[in-house]
Parts: C-alpha cells; sequence; structure tokens
C-alpha cells in the first residue's frame, strides 16, 4: 500500500517524463506488435487464400509468377496457353473444374481479367461461400459487360450501369485506351480475397479486344484448376512439369505461397530486429528518465529513509516506478498497435485485394506486453541502484 | 517532570570524516551520555559544533567509528544498517530544522508515512494529530499550500504520530519567527509530556535553551570541541 502510494505520488511529480517515456513506450510496444502479427497474419492468409483452387496451368516459367499473376493479381502473365491445353485439362478425368482467365488489360490501374461465368456460381472461393453480387447481376458472356470487385468499384467509383473503356496493359496509361466500351451489370459483394480489386468481363470480350493479337484470340493466360483429390496434383505435377516442357502446373498453391515468404523471411528478420531495437531503446528511455531525475528525489529519498524507510523498500520502489511506466506504455501500446495494423491492413488491401485479420489473438499480445514490462524493471535496477545508495545524512542538510 | 530508566546511554561515541588531506577529522568524541525515558534534555551549541552529527548517530542514519548507542536494550551502534533503519522508524521520532516534508504528498499522507514505517498507519489518529497542532481543515494540502509554522506543525505530527519513545529534534525553531517558533516548541514540549517521549532538543537560540530546566553544553559533551576550545 504504501509502496503504491509512493510510487503513485513519483510518477505525479515526474508528470512530464512519465508521459513521454510510457509513449515512446507505447509507440514501441504498438511497433513491435504490429510487425509481429502483421508478418503472422501475412503468412496465414496469404498461405491460405488460394480463392477456390488447388492449381494453377500456365506458360513454362515461375511457378510463384504463376500464382501471384492468376490467384493474386500481382505481377506480369508469363505468356499464353493454347485454347487446345484448356480443353484438355478441362477434360481431364482428374480435374473437377477448370476455369480460364485472361489478362493484358487495366481500369485505371486496376485489373480487367477475363474470365467465365461460372468462376463466380461454381467456385467457392473459401468452403461454403461463394462469390456473390452486392448488387446488379452477372456478365452475359458474349456482350460487353463487367461485374466489378467491391474494392475496385470503391476506388473507381463504379456502380451498376456505368460504362468504362478498358486500357491497354497492366499499367495504366491514358494513351493506350482500347475503343470498347464495356457496361457494368454487376457489383462483387467483398469477399476479401484478390477478387475484390478486379474488374471482370467475359474472357471473350478480351480476347478480341481491339488492338490484341487476333492469333491468339482463343489462348487463356492461366487455367484455374480445381483437382477431384490430391494425388492428381503429384500426377499432373509429373506430367506438366517433368514430363512436358511447354507449360507450368503450379501446385500446391499454399505450398508456393509459402516458398516466397520463406524467401522474403530476412526482411522479415530485419523488420523484426528494428522492432526489438527500438523496444530496448525506449525501454532504456525509462531508465534515463529515472536516472536523470536521481538528484531531485534524493531528498525525498533521504526523508524517506529519515523516517524508517529500508534500503531495499526504496529499491523496490524505484523498480515498481520502472515498472509501472513500463506497464503504462504497453497500456497505451494496445492503441498504438491498434493505429499501425490498421494502416498496414489499408496498404496490403489496396495492393493485394487481401484483408488480414488485424484483432485477432496472437500470442505476441501477451508476451510483449510482459517482456517490455519486464525489460523496463530491469532498466529500473541502475537508478535503483542510486537510490539504495543515497546517502542520508548528506542529503538531508543543513546541518548545525 | 517524572522520568524513568535510561532510555538511551551512549559510551565512548566516536565519529570522524575524511578530511581533505586524506586523513580523517574528529567530529564527536562524547564518552558518555544518557537520557532519562520521558527526560527532556536541550543540548546548547553553535552552528557547525557536529549536533546534527550527534543526533544523527543517535538515530541510527549514521554509523559511528565505535562506542555503543543501547536505546532501551538495543545498541544501534552495533545493529546493521537495515535493522537501524527499523529501530529508527519504530522508536524514533526525528523533528528537522528544514521540516524535511515530501513535498509531493498531502500534509495526513507525511504523517501516515511516518507512522508506516513505525509499523503501523493508523489514519484517525494522524487526523487527530493533524487536528491537534490545529491543522485539521489541511489534511489535503501539500506542504507547498502551507506556511512555514504549519509546515513544522505537520513534521512534528509527523515525529510523534507514531508514539515514538524518543524525540530528537535538530533546531526545530530555526526556520520559524518568535510567535510560531514558541507555539511550536510548546507543542513538542506538550505531546512528548501527554506520549511520555524522552526529548533531546539541539538548539543555540538562548529563548529556547531557557524554556528548558536540563540544559547541557554540546561543547562539554563531545571532547572534539572542548580539546579544540583548550
Amino acid at each position: 500500500m504504501t509502496l503504491l502510494l509512493i510510487v503513485r505520488r513519483s510518477l505525479r511529480q515526474h508528470a512530464l517524463s512519465t508521459t513521454i517515456t510510457a509513449l515512446s513506450i507505447a509507440l514501441a510496444g504498438g511497433l513491435l506488435m504490429s510487425v509481429w502479427v502483421v508478418k503472422e497474419q501475412s503468412q496465414r492468409t496469404f498461405t491460405q487464400v488460394n480463392t477456390g483452387f488447388d492449381a494453377v496451368l500456365g506458360a513454362r516459367g515461375s511457378k510463384l509468377q504463376l500464382v501471384l499473376n492468376a490467384i493474386f493479381h500481382l505481377e506480369a502473365s508469363p505468356g499464353n496457353v493454347a485454347a487446345s491445353d484448356y480443353e484438355y485439362i478441362k477434360r481431364h478425368p482428374a480435374v473437377k473444374l477448370a476455369i480460364p482467365i485472361a489478362v493484358g488489360d487495366n481500369l485505371r490501374g486496376y485489373r480487367i481479367v477475363g474470365t467465365i461465368p461460372e468462376f463466380f456460381t461454381d467456385v467457392e472461393y473459401t468452403p461454403g461461400r461463394h462469390f456473390a453480387l452486392s448488387a446488379g447481376k452477372l456478365f452475359d458472356p458474349s456482350a460487353k459487360e463487367a461485374v466489378v470487385g467491391s474494392f475496385a468499384a470503391r476506388k473507381l467509383g463504379l456502380a451498376v450501369g456505368d460504362t468504362f473503356h478498358p486500357f491497354h496493359g497492366l499499367i495504366y496509361d491514358a494513351r493506350n485506351q482500347h475503343a470498347e466500351t464495356f457496361l457494368v451489370t454487376g457489383i462483387l459483394a467483398p469477399s476479401n480475397t484478390p477478387a475484390d480489386k478486379v474488374v471482370w468481363i467475359p474472357i471473350h470480350g478480351l480476347q478480341t479486344m481491339s488492338g490484341h493479337d487476333p492469333r491468339a484470340a482463343t489462348d487463356v493466360s492461366a487455367v484455374l484448376v480445381q483437382l477431384r483429390s490430391p494425388s492428381a496434383g503429384f500426377m499432373l505435377d509429373i506430367m506438366y512439369n517433368k514430363q512436358g516442357n511447354r507449360l507450368t502446373f503450379a501446385y500446391p498453391i499454399g505450398a508456393i505461397m509459402a516458398e516466397l515468404f520463406q524467401r522474403i523471411g530476412w526482411f522479415d528478420k530485419v523488420l523484426a530486429l528494428v522492432a526489438y531495437l527500438v523496444a530496448i531503446v525506449s525501454a532504456a528511455g525509462v531508465l534515463v528518465a529515472i536516472y536523470n531525475s536521481m538528484a531531485s528525489r534524493r531528498r525525498d529519498i533521504a526523508i524517506l529513509r529519515a523516517l524508517g524507510a529500508g534500503r531495499l523498500f526504496l529499491f523496490g520502489a524505484i523498480v515498481l516506478e520502472a515498472t509501472a511506466i513500463g506497464a503504462i506504455g504497453m497500456a497505451l501500446s494496445f492503441a498504438a498497435y491498434a493505429g499501425i495494423v490498421s494502416a498496414v491492413a489499408v496498404i496490403i488491401q489496396d495492393q493485394t485485394g487481401v484483408l488480414i485479420e488485424t484483432f485477432a489473438y496472437s500470442p505476441v499480445m501477451l508476451w510483449a506486453p510482459a517482456g517490455m514490462i519486464a525489460l523496463c524493471a530491469v532498466c529500473g535496477l541502475l537508478p535503483a541502484w542510486k537510490a539504495y545508495r543515497t546517502d542520508v545524512a548528506e542529503n538531508l542538510a543543513p546541518i548545525s | 517532570m517524572s522520568t524513568g530508566p535510561n532510555l538511551l546511554r551512549l559510551s565512548g561515541l566516536k565519529k570522524s570524516f575524511p578530511s581533505p588531506d586524506g586523513g580523517r577529522k574528529p567530529i564527536i568524541d562524547v564518552p558518555d551520555f544518557s537520557l532519562a525515558a520521558g527526560e527532556h534534555v536541550a543540548l546548547r551549541g553553535e552552528s557547525g559544533s557536529g549536533k546534527t552529527t550527534f543526533l544523527n548517530l543517535i538515530s541510527g542514519i549514521l554509523a559511528p567509528d565505535s562506542g555503543s548507542i543501547l536505546i532501551g536494550d538495543a545498541d544501534m551502534a552495533a545493529l546493521g544498517e537495515h535493522s537501524r533503519d527499523r529501530l529508527r522508524g519504530s522508536s524514533i521520532g526525528y523533528i528537522f530544522q528544514t521540516f524535511n516534508l515530501l513535498q509531493g504528498y498531502t500534509c495526513l499522507e507525511n504523517v501516515l508515512l511516518g507512522m508506516t514505517f513505525g509499523g503501523h498507519a493508523d489514519r484517525a489518529q494522524a487526523q487527530a494529530l493533524l487536528g491537534r497542532v490545529g491543522l485539521s481543515h489541511r489534511l489535503d494540502h501539500t506542504p507547498r499550500q502551507l506556511s512555514s509554522g504549519q509546515q513544522q506543525r505537520v513534521a512534528l505530527a509527523r515525529a510523534l504520530a507514531k508514539r515514538p519513545k524518543l524525540v530528537l529534534a535538530d533546531e526545530p525553531t530555526g526556520n520559524l519567527d518568535h510567535g510560531n517558533a514558541r507555539e511550536a516548541l510548546k507543542l513538542v514540549r506538550e505531546t512528548c509530556l501527554e506520549t511520555g517521549a524522552a526529548l533531546l532538543l539541539v538548539s543555540h537560540d538562548p529563548e529556547v535553551l531557557g524554556s528548558f530546566q536540563n540544559v547541557r553544553d554540546f561543547a562539554e559533551l563531545n571532547l572534539v570541541l572542548k580539546e579544540g576550545a583548550s
């Protein structure tokens, strides 16, 4: 009780330094938790997102590029797949469903992807959930119509009944406008998948767009594949990747994405290291703040000693004060965490369409506060030692 | 004034401090001094004569080079620092010339802290004592919000609230005007009488010293001063 009173009064007496130090701990703690959660959630989400497909068939090249292009709508297409190859895999007994996509155009930076209506009607993008429309209806595969992903519609300001001209290429250039006009017939309900940031049109419309090579009018960019069984995936993997040399069969999608995170693992480590360093520096701020105030505390310490307070008691009071600053900072750090992670989530969604779960429980929310508070307590040891060594008689001046 | 058996008995008490020439400068050399339970003694001494050091030795704030300081049955000089803190907290009330109140705490908290380290903080008793010194309306004020006289009354309440066996007062009226000094001194002596505490007060103020029947000359007591004078 007395210890708490002394700590509370001391925090109040040094309110400015307490506030600044606690805020720096809050930012450091928030940053540490954010880095951890964003890393964890990104890995979990990106290795789980497959929009309902088991594999991707594409032109010969990198599996990762194929997955990024066909599933996440990032990266350029590695090349085209002939219509006959699409027909072959579609009819393969091991394949349950094959959906072709074609890419190559954009609408003010948002990708236009050509596909067939079955992409929306026959595919569960996550178990039990089909793509749904929040407004309008699906496009007519033979018409110049479009269904716009929720995120893209919001960013582009498109609504049912609007029309637009596509732009050639994956990067927006106002000079590359196509002559065709497409009518928006539907807006997808948010699915928190990469499909949300795509403008979907009939595949035939994209293949036959003015300016596209008429010789490739029946080619597709990739084929999204649902398999009847996992063993079928390994069989097709051997067939396309080992025995064939024209096409690439990317399977399984989760493992390929995990490989991406392994490749950029060093970046995670650097980020984590920076966050740890910031945490250590801010905890050291507790040491500096209390240590620097020791001159003004000496008299109070001497008075308390004169009243009968033991040296260990005052040592404990300083350590507890450092711990309390750490605890206040870490309580505030959850607000900093919420702010940082929400901002990062918006950026990730803007870039990929994928919404990471920002407020999902993570063990870091326990060990980071516990670790930071413990670190602050350790940082309180030096000023506490100084308090322990305070000469009572010298600091009770004047003497007579 | 009724007095009992010895509460405080010093013998062969010596204390020196390092001097700039690398040696040690003796400050205190008191062969013998005693104070009976309930006795009130004033020590006369000039500024810088070592009176505060003497009180700091008795209270265990400083450890002597040699000698014994018996408070009841406990030898303060033979105790470790932790035990000295505990004995001081439980048995000694110390009133300082500069009050030494904790500025970040209220009057009531200052008094309660004085009691806490004595082993028992009683809020009602602290309030009653502050009322006794005329500060019942200032319980939640901090020392900065009080006059010097009021601050010294808080310091007095703090020293006496734990009902110590021994009260040490180091120039308790040194920073007060005439009226407040007289009032403070009256309160100290009355409260010590009420609680039966022994009082050892050091001062160089003739008026203060004149109010005591038992006045000892510190220069006579401390051989360092005696030898320096001869």
